[in-house]
């Protein structure tokens, strides 16, 4: 399948891509790794007039960690934030990449690019739902901050506006002792997740996310929890999802790895969870 | 700012297995065809043409890439190996050679890809042990050999690295 007609731009700088897409509005479409994009634009379900190529831009090809955050550019790769030094301060995270697609399209898939794509299985929305963190979009002469649970508002749609880019991601770092855990079931390692789970212990309750049974990466916050209990919270969470059915799975095996999938990643995250 | 107009041909520079090659490509041009029909390198295989069965993988500056989810256009410039790179003086690599010893090939069709992500692998670990090349493996597809085959065989090779 080949793509219908593009220009190909590729900007020098972030102000040359900001007035790219202030022309272009919604005939543009900003192009960063393209493990999504290309794919969509090979099989014609989007036809920009215009592609505006950030991978270039050396500005946003950056991470940058301080005390509380950890920041990601939006033209670094997957691959990059796997072989980051640092990445141990961002244990969810190093724990979820390694689920994003395959090591060839790790190469070039980026970690913005997965969230502005927003597919609701994705780990990365997930990843950043859980965690509380946000998205930096800007435009021509504005910069604003969206929190990840109002970014990401449907299936494939997200806050981003026709003449905004997504500049960077911001990972919390937390303080004090946590347990992370990160469990998905695919039907092939790097596959699209049927359910993907996160969950991080605190000393108070267990913050867990699903991806792939709702529209958006479905974030809930519970007590530590006997097991029966956590049972019967897992069942309701289940419920009030639903879940779709689909070629992969039916709703009823969503509803089913909800339980058990989530039982699991909560009690490997408290497990990790350091004793006080 | 470098601005490419629809529907034109532009050209395309790159370094290619060790030399330097160049051709014209619009800006839809897939890298993948651009290999194939444009520079005549049609070792490259394309099975899917939206990323999925890694048939198409090329190393872009040393990594492994879908040429299908590249436009030509994007790697002007840059640094491309394709499997015509591997056996370059007519001999074959120690790892074509070992997919040769344990029947690792049959119809071929996959094999360009999946000799490039696992001559990458080769390079960059080559402490890698089998779940580094299940992972490795796990972004091609393959129909016939079952993949044991080319597990096997990129492990014979990895323990000839050292
Ligand atoms: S042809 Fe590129 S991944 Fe299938
Ligand atoms: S050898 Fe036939 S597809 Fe792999």
């Amino acid at each position: 399948m080949k793509p219908a007609s593009f220009a190909y731009a590729r900007p020098d700088t972030l102000d040359e891509a900001l007035e790219l897409l202030a022309q272009h509005g919604a005939e543009a479409r900003v192009l960063a790794g393209g493990q999504s994009l290309a794919a969509m634009l090979n099989m014609r379900l989007v036809q920009p007039r215009v592609l505006v190529d950030i991978s270039g831009l050396a500005r946003l090809d950056t991470i940058d960690a301080d005390e509380t955050t950890v920041t990601v550019g939006a033209s670094v790769t997957q691959a990059a934030v796997l072989r980051w030094p640092g990445l141990a301060v961002q244990p969810l995270l190093a724990a979820a990449l390694p689920c994003v697609g395959h090591p060839q399209t790790r190469e070039r898939g980026t970690v913005c690019g997965s969230l502005a794509h927003g597919d609701p299985s994705a780990e990365l929305p997930l990843v950043l739902a859980v965690l509380g963190g946000e998205v930096v979009l800007q435009k021509r002469g504005r910069r604003r901050r969206v929190a990840a649970s109002r970014f990401q508002r449907g299936v494939m749609l997200t806050d981003i506006g026709e003449d905004e880019l997504v500049t960077s991601a911001l990972f919390p770092v937390r303080r004090g002792p946590l347990g992370t855990a990160f469990r998905e079931v695919s039907p092939r390692h790097g596959d699209f997740a049927i359910l993907a789970v996160a969950a991080v212990a605190d000393p108070a309750g267990v913050t867990v996310g699903f991806g792939g049974i709702a529209d958006t990466p479905l974030v809930r916050r519970l007590g530590h929890l006997e097991a029966d209990a956590l049972a019967d919270a897992l069942n309701a969470i289940a419920w009030e999802a639903g879940g779709d059915s689909d070629m992969h799975a039916p709703a009823s095996y969503r509803r089913r790895l909800v339980r058990r999938l989530g039982a699991a990643t909560i009690r490997e995250a408290c497990d990790a969870l350091p004793r006080a | 700012m470098r601005y490419l107009e629809p529907d034109r041909r532009h050209r395309v520079r790159v370094c290619i297995n060790g030399s330097s090659a160049e051709g014209d490509a619009e800006p839809r041009t897939l890298l993948s065809d651009f290999l194939r029909h444009e520079l005549g390198l049609t070792g490259t295989h394309v099975g899917c043409e939206h990323g999925v069965c890694g048939a198409c993988t090329v190393l872009l500056d040393g990594r492994p890439a879908r040429s299908c989810l590249l436009y030509a256009v994007q790697v002007h410039g840059r640094t491309l190996t394709t499997v015509e790179g591997l056996a370059a003086g007519g001999e074959l690599t120690g790892l074509q050679q070992a997919l040769a010893r344990h029947h690792a090939v049959q119809c071929g069709f996959c094999t360009p890809g999946i000799l490039m992500s696992l001559t990458c692998l080769l390079e960059q670990e080559p402490g890698a042990g089998e779940e580094r090349v299940r992972e490795a493996l796990s972004g091609h597809i393959c129909r016939c050999t079952g993949y044991e085959a080319l597990v096997r065989a990129a492990l014979d090779a990895l323990d000839g690295t050292d």
